[in-house]
């Protein structure tokens, strides 16, 4: 499962673009914040630096100058002292205000990004879900968000007060002295060449462990999702022995790299300390000798100036790691909200409608009569009823541009008909209900439903026309009223339990302990597949769409249960245009016309006894001479 | 923190020793640190102020050979640290994973999938990373801290009481901050599940989403959760964002407290201007000691919530063993419920099987057949002891399933569950999950049987065709043919197809139980089908309805004696077109 780490190296020239916008969301609702916190870390990094430089002064201009005195007057020390308390507080206070507001601005900038990344998620087209796992679009909204939350609130402030601070420190050095700021150069310089190499190094090392990680994560989730196979072979062995495998060369990876990781921190920090001694010793010589006039408070506090440079080089050095991690995750969760989003140009709405003295008239209330709503350009419109004609005129459709699914795809649909498609698995009868609905478009051809190209309806109200019952049932964590009343956010329970009752799932709701305030998990595991079914029906039941799409609906229902619902539902549907998708055939005998489909082409239409009069695929597949095959 | 991760080291053992050994190198690395700022001391006094060139170098040499074993000692401790902790974390995975290998159905029903992946990768990543802090950083700083104050309080020992009022205000002050920031922080995590599982629902359901046109209305509830995280993280984090002023205000006090009195002392005479650059190197330690262990604590409150979540799976208690003195063999394939009552929950008011009784000779065939939810799958996986029986009792061979060894049990019983699971590698690799000593003759035959070689000798590869994860690469019906020849490699005593043909034909479904019937006599066979053409022809047919049976007997029999089989008959054959007219 190399998916996990796919991405790391092209996107880390993408850093600096992440960074720039990363920059655009802190100002966008934060820009006068993020000024004071600026101040505040300025103030913070000087006050921090003046700190080290306050002991020189204290030493020379204060204490020594008193040495020799019989009556030392300690009020010029005092004053000084008093001085750097009052600077010392300003400098807590500073800190206080920007991490205060630093909080705000990263958890508020990482709300947005959230937002708006589930936002844009909810605007792309099908293809998009298609072309990615789940696994690698969730990692948007833990792993990347994760990192850019250390990103946000723990390394930029630091880093940047770090910068402030070296920058600070650097100018106090060669104040006090040149001679010696060269040989804290020298020394970063050593410090760096090491590190870096080591950094280096251990990088090959997490690369590997990385994919040491992908892998074994790969196994334990495929191994998870097959346990209760591994139990009903007594495969717990087996498994184990090759787990260990995986889990022993995940240890090795793991460990050399962690161990040189580990060896970062005493390098720098140990290194740091050979810089103090020469300093100590070079300045000392040169106080003795009397070079460059060092006083034995410039030498104090240059050592520690040089201590405090320590602290943050090594905060730049570790945090640099997690800001390259956090910009490629940036840049990641940048890349998802730059996907394209689902074109609509149409401008058709869909309205509910009642007649008046025999003219089509908009109305607020559900009336039962749907009509388009057709803009004639002039600020006037033109209203349609909406019958459920759906018409296809010689579409070509490929999931890829050079693949082509389907092939001249002619199908009239009359308002009120049941249409069938029959066909093997990946002959093109799913593909063919999702043009409908526009989760793709297609290549060529044209699509009109009541005589409207379907490309002028807007998306939503399209959509809104057509109840879509699938065979995968999705269901939401949450009750089972709710569920229901997903299709029709206004419900009263009374007409959630007509739906129920409909579906005839009001049957064994009933039985469960909580009835319909029985909550459910998303993956619904605690009910039987049929189950589900039965609420996804009662869903787009209580929805009551003009026209519906049945893809397998009732495949896990058993055929007495379907039966009921099916009859159910064609009572529901009169009148209205409904398309079925099934491999049980029982299922679709009484469809107006049913079309069978191979290999993207329809090659037979007619009613049930029309196809086994013609004794070709259909009366075959009905015979049992040929095999459907249900996913 | 700490007791969880004690627990857990005793659960799985960890490198104790290479443990050790890291404590050793960390512990010496704090005496060379605490050493160096006293070196330094004395080569202020003693040489730079002294004038003494001599007294430098002296002073120099020791401090490199401080730094010196410093490095190394750093080095080590950090190598053997990395070593103990991704053994830890290698050990908590394989413990895990070994644990889950033992669970029963009802174990794994009540973790979710997702779930116990998490927990055996990013939350062994967190305890790996917590262990190494215990080891390490959670030594040294108390060390240091201690070592510190030694070192001022021997350097000066009036000074350094300075550090002692100071200290206790910082240490409550970082105590107050993890008290209040923890369980805040455990909500935050909470809420986390919540906006992932919001997630994770609306890429699986995309497609209910976008055709029910709810786009706003789930942005609405994700934003909900989201505003909900943003809420409690600031008010956690804000909390902890009071450790870095705090500290602040600590280091300045004991900055200015040991620049008036040193300096007062320094002219005095009591104190030199070595001793209080050290003291304020010491301050820096002391209070930087404090501060690791603040953030230490931090640390450990977020990865508190993943050791709860591992020993959640240690905890878990199995409730299917072998008793202390099994049977191992399974003598024939005879099946017998002796009033069966079953619940998967057992303090369930109802149950899912009702008073189940009936008897199966070994060879017989065994259709069950029942509406959606009347409890098929439940009734045959109590035959393998896959869950255990409420009340009465089940039999195979003659003897109660709980008399026997688990494996053995099983591996007299092929089972073909209703959501079955393929595993990515070769076709010839899955099917030897049967036997794996199997040889390719028997595959092959295995096959056969299973109506399963046909299609696979169409394969370029044939039964070296590479099956991706879930066998996503082959049809719904050659996925079950695959499974079916997967459990006869068993060579099963008793064999049960829960739904198992459900996607292959009528007709290759008729030549499969046609073979097992030939080719397998003394099999017992379990046949749940929706089909009523699947279990016509079965020795027995069972009807369940709501859990319980409401017929037994051949296809003639039911349909004479037994509505509901009647009804679906029907629906099935004629009724279809009924409909039409």
């Amino acid at each position: 499962m190399p998916k996990l780490f796919r991405q790391n190296q092209a996107q880390t020239k993408n850093a600096g673009k992440a960074l720039k916008r990363l920059f655009s969301y802190m100002t966008a609702k934060y820009k006068w914040l993020l000024w004071i916190v600026l101040i505040g870390i300025i103030i913070s990094s000087v006050v921090g630096v003046a700190g080290s430089l306050f002991l020189e002064i204290l030493i020379d201009d204060y204490v020594l100058p008193l040495v020799q005195v019989d009556n030392p007057d300690f009020s010029g020390l005092a004053r000084a002292v008093m001085t750097m308390a009052g600077i010392f507080l300003i400098g807590v206070f500073a800190t206080f205000v920007f991490n205060q507001l630093m909080v705000i601005i990263s958890q508020g900038v990482l709300k947005d990004i959230r937002d708006d990344m589930f936002k844009h998620m909810q605007s792309l087209p099908l293809k998009y879900f298609d072309t990615h796992t789940h696994g690698d679009v969730m990692s948007h909204y833990t792993n990347d968000t994760d990192t850019l939350r250390q990103l946000l609130s723990q390394s930029l402030p630091q880093v940047f007060a770090s910068l402030i601070t070296v920058v600070a420190v650097f100018s106090a050095m060669i104040m006090l002295s040149f001679t010696l700021t060269v040989v804290v150069i020298f020394w970063l310089a050593v410090m760096f060449f090491f590190s870096g190499k080591v950094a280096n190094k251990s990088g090959k090392y997490f690369m590997k462990q990385q994919q040491a990680l992908g892998k074994t994560n790969g196994f334990i989730e495929e191994m998870m999702n097959g346990q209760k196979v591994i139990k009903v072979f007594n495969h717990e062995e087996e498994t184990k022995k090759e787990f260990d495998k995986l889990n022993e060369e995940l240890y090795e990876q793991a460990s050399q790299a962690h161990q040189l990781a580990n060896m970062l921190m005493p390098l720098m920090g140990n290194l740091g300390y050979f810089q103090y001694i020469s300093i100590a010793i070079i300045g000392g010589i040169m106080a003795i000798n009397g070079v460059g006039g060092l006083t034995l408070g410039a030498i104090a506090s240059f050592l520690q100036l040089s201590r405090s440079l320590q602290g943050p080089i090594m905060q730049v050095s570790q945090q640099l790691n997690a800001v390259v991690m956090a910009l490629a995750g940036a840049a990641r969760i940048f890349d998802l909200m730059d996907e394209e989003v689902e074109v609509d140009e149409g401008n058709v709405t869909l309205v509910h409608a009642r007649f008046e003295n025999g003219e089509l008239q908009e109305t607020a209330e559900r009336t039962g009569i749907w009509a388009w709503k057709i803009p004639n350009g002039d600020g006037t419109f033109t209203y349609k009823q909406l019958l459920g004609d759906v018409r296809f005129e010689n579409v070509d459709f490929g999931y890829s541009k050079d693949k082509t699914v389907l092939h001249d795809i002619n199908l009239y649909a009359k308002p009120g008909q049941k249409v069938a498609f029959v066909g093997k698995t990946g002959a093109g009868k799913t593909t063919i209900t999702n043009l409908i609905n526009r989760f793709y478009d297609i290549q060529s051809g044209k699509i009109l439903y009541d005589g409207i190209d379907i490309k002028q309806i807007k998306k939503s109200d399209l959509r809104r026309s057509l109840g879509i019952v699938l065979q995968d049932t999705h269901l939401f964590t949450g009750t089972i009223m709710e569920n229901i009343r997903y299709g029709k956010l206004d419900a009263t329970d009374e007409e959630v339990y007509a739906a129920a009752k409909l579906a005839h799932a009001d049957g064994f709701i009933e039985m469960l302990p909580d009835g319909y305030n029985t909550v459910i998990s998303g993956d619904g595991s605690s009910l039987s597949q049929g189950q589900r079914q039965l609420i996804a029906i009662a869903r787009a039941a209580i929805a009551d769409p003009p026209v519906m799409i049945l893809d397998e609906a009732t495949s896990s229902i058993d055929t007495r249960t379907e039966t009921i619902v099916q009859r159910a539902m064609d009572a529901l549907m009169q009148g209205r245009t409904v398309f079925v998708i099934a491999h049980r055939l029982s299922t679709i005998q009484n469809s107006d016309v049913i079309m069978v489909l191979e290999q993207g082409r329809i090659i037979e239409r007619g009613n049930h006894e029309q196809l086994l009069a013609e004794k070709g695929t259909y009366y075959q597949l009905y015979t049992g001479g040929f095999e459907i095959e249900a996913m | 923190m700490f007791n969880q991760l004690q627990q857990l080291k005793q659960l799985v053992g960890h490198y104790n020793k290479t443990a050790n050994l890291t404590r050793l190198f960390v512990i010496l690395e704090v005496i060379m640190d605490i050493m160096i700022p006293f070196l330094i001391a004395l080569l202020i006094d003693n040489g730079i102020q002294a004038g003494d060139l001599n007294g430098i170098i002296q002073y120099a040499i020791l401090l490199i050979i401080a730094a010196i074993l410093a490095l190394v000692f750093g080095v080590l401790g950090g190598k053997y640290a990395a070593k103990a902790s991704s053994g830890f974390a290698k050990n908590l995975r394989q413990g895990m994973f070994y644990k889950i290998q033992e669970f029963s159905f009802k174990n794994i029903d009540k973790f979710s999938t997702a779930s116990l992946v998490t927990r055996l990768t990013t939350d062994v990543t967190n305890m790996q990373n917590s262990y190494q802090m215990s080891i390490r950083i959670a030594l040294r700083a108390p060390f240091m801290l201690v070592f510190s104050l030694i070192m001022a309080f021997s350097i000066h020992p009036r000074m350094s009481l300075i550090f002692l009022g100071i200290l206790p205000v910082l240490g409550t002050g970082l105590f107050f901050i993890a008290k209040t920031a923890h369980p805040i922080f455990k909500r935050v995590f909470k809420t986390y599940d919540k906006l992932n599982n919001v997630v994770q629902e609306n890429l699986r359901g995309i497609r209910v989403v976008k055709s029910y046109v709810r786009e706003n209305f789930e942005i609405d509830k994700f934003q909900d959760v989201s505003t909900n995280i943003f809420k409690n993280f600031v008010k956690a984090e804000r909390i902890v964002a009071l450790n870095g002023p705090l500290m602040q205000f600590s280091v300045y006090s004991s900055i200015i407290l040991i620049s008036w009195f040193g300096g007062r002392m320094i002219v005095g005479g009591s104190l030199t201007t070595g001793e209080l650059v050290s003291l304020i190197t010491y301050a820096m330690q002391i209070l930087m000691s404090l501060m690791m262990v603040s953030m230490v604590m931090v640390m450990f409150t977020i990865s508190r919530a993943s050791a709860d979540r591992i020993l959640e799976v240690f905890n878990e208690e199995l409730d299917l063993t072998s008793p202390k003195h099994p049977v191992t063999t399974v003598k024939d394939g005879s099946v017998r419920f002796e009033h069966v009552y079953f619940s998967y929950d057992e303090e369930a008011k109802n149950y899912v099987l009702n008073d189940i009784h009936f008897h199966v000779n070994e060879g017989e065939t065994v259709g069950i057949i029942g509406g959606t939810g009347s409890a098929k799958s439940s009734l045959v996986q109590l035959i393998p002891r896959l869950y255990d029986v409420t009340k009465g009792k089940v039999l195979v061979g003659g003897i109660d399933v709980r008399q026997y060894e688990i494996k053995a049990l099983r591996d007299a019983i092929g089972m073909v569950l209703q959501k079955n699971v393929l595993f990515s590698g070769t076709i010839k690799e899955n099917l030897r999950w049967g036997d794996k000593n199997a040889s390719d003759e028997e595959i092959i035959a295995a096959s056969k049987l299973a109506h399963a070689d046909e299609f696979i000798e169409q394969f370029p590869d044939r039964y070296d065709t590479y099956l991706e994860e879930g066998g996503t690469n082959v049809s719904g019906g050659q996925k079950q043919r695959l499974t079916i020849a997967r459990a006869l490699l068993k060579k099963p005593k008793i064999l049960i197809l829960d739904d198992s043909t459900s996607a292959v034909d009528t007709k290759t479904d008729a030549n499969i139980r046609r073979a097992l019937k030939e080719k397998l006599p003394n099999t017992t066979k379990f046949i749940i089908a929706q089909r009523i053409t699947s279990v016509m022809d079965a020795d027995k047919i069972i009807v369940l309805d709501k859990g319980r049976i409401t017929g037994i007997g051949t296809h003639e029999e039911l349909l004479q004696t037994n509505e509901i089989y009647r009804e679906v008959y029907e629906s099935q054959t004629k009724g279809g077109i009924s409909q039409d007219a």
